[in-house]
């Protein structure tokens, strides 16, 4: 029999097809939960009498509403309302409660929801790995079936570890050769959102294949089926593969019989004879470094281009929020602030991009720069590597590790009317505070834009600092 | 019954005309930090209902609208993109809407929306126009049909079998799948094996 990866996956997790009357019933390899999508469906299973059945495969991380400023001399967080913490609190309460492991603050394994599962090899090929958060689609790097749930999704695998889910579409999103220098997979996301457009993957399952996909590092992977979400597809997989094998080698999650596992999950790849439902064909080697312009993910181009005249009212309106016109270069955008981090960005390869550039160099006068690592393990090897003295003698902030600025609910925000150059994953109106400006790009474009004070081509700022 | 079911409502539509209204407009990232689904009507649409200084804009349709009966909203293609957040449908409707009309509405938003009695409703970019066209007017939803009716429009919509079951009775599926333990708990013995 012949299939697409999706398919394998899908078929190994399923404990009953669709039928005519209710859609499949999958069961669920790896629940990740965090403290903001996640008090309502324990609310519920208390009401109803439930316990969480497996919380086994149940793994729990603090990350949304904490704050990345350290205790005060009061020794107390900052967060940033009583609710935010009482959020926090609810999370600790319910795991004790059910018994699911939680990555609280203070311990070294702690990180976003889309870190700590890959660096704690729990994140594995074949898996099917929900979350009530969009960005799950990130773990499809690996071979699995990541997609993020609501809250009362969220409720129902903590109650029987299993969905009801109609069989999404496949697509396979092919990169024709490699990319150029400079060129990272934050600029090839960005180059398939804006060829899809914010809704050409609904109801589809992305599989990114070509030479380009190979070459990625599993961070590169990552950041890749992070942002398939904001082509509207459910989730993005990679076939696993060397590169897949040799991370997860030694990571205390992984099954004891690795080679066992690893010979195993070679056979999770879309066969040659595989079709898909729909096909795209990017060329690889003409993306260069990407940045939005809009309100929205697919309003991207490359960074020597220009602002296009807006197709509709809508587009109209989102480039006067922006502050930008038809034909103005991309370059040409001021910047007041720098976030480097999140779930997208935020691992120690985009912190090593960024690096590389603010080496020797500094933060342009007037420019915020904040860099806040994805985890305690990233925020670890960093310093372990010295990238944090990099920042810091940039002139940039270094933070604990959070969402912080991406979704900016933990008190990091811009403020009204800022251009926020950003590598989190939304451009959205006011998504990084009231009235903020996001540009959407790589860690190396951010830092390039940091030290310009513009947006600007990272290419320009290879190599030590003259 | 977990939520109210929908059945067949007749109610005027509150046109928002804009594209790709995502879920950080629906009910903007700060307001999550709740631990319940208390005062989100409040959230809903929050920084387009009110100014930088917090004062209420009066004057947004938003606000002038009478919500009793204006139940449905009509929406730019693309509604509900973004986040996997549960709070937008849970604000939508206690701000007091009970279905969306548009060309498309985001996968996960929609079976959000399914799960708590905010029917989602998709129509062809023609029906679109039309009632994008004519805010306010009457329309008449009859999900046992599966019909949109307005003036001498009757439009077919389609709602997956189960989730259609779901709402007209005000179920949410925990109860059906939880039915299935049996064969869950014979599919995990079977892996485990």
């Amino acid at each position: 029999m012949t299939g697409t990866l999706f398919e394998k996956v899908w078929d190994r997790n399923l404990v009953r097809p669709e039928q005519s009357d209710s859609p499949a019933i999958l069961h669920i390899g790896l629940h990740l939960v965090h403290e903001v999508t996640s008090p309502q469906a324990f609310q519920v299973l208390k009401e109803r009498g439930l316990k969480v059945r497996r919380p086994d495969l149940t793994l729990a991380t603090l990350d949304h509403s904490v704050p990345t400023l350290r205790a005060g001399a009061d020794g107390r967080l900052p967060y940033v309302t009583a609710q935010a913490e009482k959020q926090v609190e609810t999370l600790r309460a319910n795991a004790r409660e059910a018994g699911i492991e939680l990555l609280d603050l203070g311990d070294e394994r702690r990180g976003i929801v889309h870190l700590v599962g890959p660096e704690l090899g729990r994140t594995q090929p074949g898996l099917t790995i929900v979350c009530g958060d969009s960005h799950t689609s990130t773990h499809g790097a690996f071979g699995a079936l990541a997609f993020g749930i609501g809250t009362t999704e969220v409720g129902h695998v903590l109650a029987t570890q299993c969905l009801f889910q109609s069989k999404p579409k496949t697509m396979r999103v092919f990169f024709d050769g490699p990319v150029t220098p400079g060129v990272t997979a934050k600029d090839m996301a960005l180059a398939v959102i804006a060829k899809l457009g914010m809704e050409g993957g609904t109801g589809y399952v992305l599989e990114y294949q070509g030479e380009a996909v190979r070459a990625l590092s599993m961070e590169g992977r990552m950041t890749l089926c992070n942002l398939s979400i904001e082509a509207g597809a459910r989730a993005g997989m990679v076939a696993p593969d060397e590169t897949t094998f040799d991370y997860l080698r030694g990571r205390p999650g992984v099954p004891d019989d690795f080679d066992a596992a690893v010979a195993d999950w070679h056979a999770l790849r879309s066969d040659d004879d595989a079709t898909f439902d729909a096909e795209i064909v990017i060329d690889a080697g003409a993306i260069t470094p990407m940045v939005t312009f809009g309100v929205s993910p697919d309003e991207a181009g490359g960074i020597g281009g220009s602002v296009p005249a807006p197709a509709n009212d809508s587009q109209a309106a989102g480039l006067r929020y922006m502050g930008v016109t038809a034909g103005q270069n991309l370059s040409s955008m001021k910047v007041d602030r720098v976030f480097v981090g999140s779930c997208t960005n935020g691992r120690i390869e985009d912190l090593r991009a960024a690096a590389a550039i603010l080496r020797g160099r500094k933060v342009a006068d007037g420019v915020t720069a904040l860099i806040v690592p994805g985890s305690e393990g990233v925020k670890r090897q960093a310093e372990a590597e010295g990238l944090h003295e990099v920042f810091l003698a940039a002139g940039a902030e270094w933070r604990e590790p959070g969402c912080s600025m991406c979704i900016a609910m933990n008190g990091d925000k811009g403020a009204p009317g800022e251009v926020v150059v950003s590598t989190s994953n939304r451009n959205f109106r006011g998504r990084q505070g009231e009235g903020v400006r996001t540009v959407l790009a790589s860690p190396a474009t951010a830092a390039a834009s940091a030290v310009a004070g513009f947006v600007a081509d990272p290419r320009d700022y290879v190599g030590a600092a003259a | 019954m977990t939520f109210e079911p929908f059945r067949t409502l007749t109610s005027r539509t509150l046109v928002l005309p804009e594209e790709n209204i995502d879920t950080d407009q629906i009910i903007p990232a700060r307001f999550l930090t709740t631990t319940d689904k208390n005062g989100l009507g409040e959230a809903a649409f929050h920084d387009w209902r009110y100014g930088p200084d917090g004062v209420l804009d009066e004057g947004h349709i938003l606000n002038s609208t009478d919500t009793g009966s204006h139940q449905v909203l009509v929406a730019g293609d693309n509604f509900g993109c973004g986040s996997s957040r549960e709070h937008a449908p849970w604000a939508l409707l206690a701000y007091g809407l009970r279905a969306v009309i548009s060309t498309s509405i985001a996968d996960i938003f929609r079976s959000n929306s399914l799960k708590n009695g905010l029917l989602p409703v998709v129509v062809s970019p023609e029906v679109h126009k039309d009632l994008l066209e004519q805010p306010g007017r009457e329309v008449t939803i009859d999900l046992d049909a599966e019909e949109l009716r307005f003036g001498n429009h009757v439009v077919p919509f389609s709602t997956e079998p189960f989730a259609r079951r779901c709402l007209l009775e005000g179920n949410d599926p925990l109860g059906v799948l939880l039915n299935a333990m049996p064969e869950i708990e014979a599919f995990e013995e079977g892996r485990a094996a």
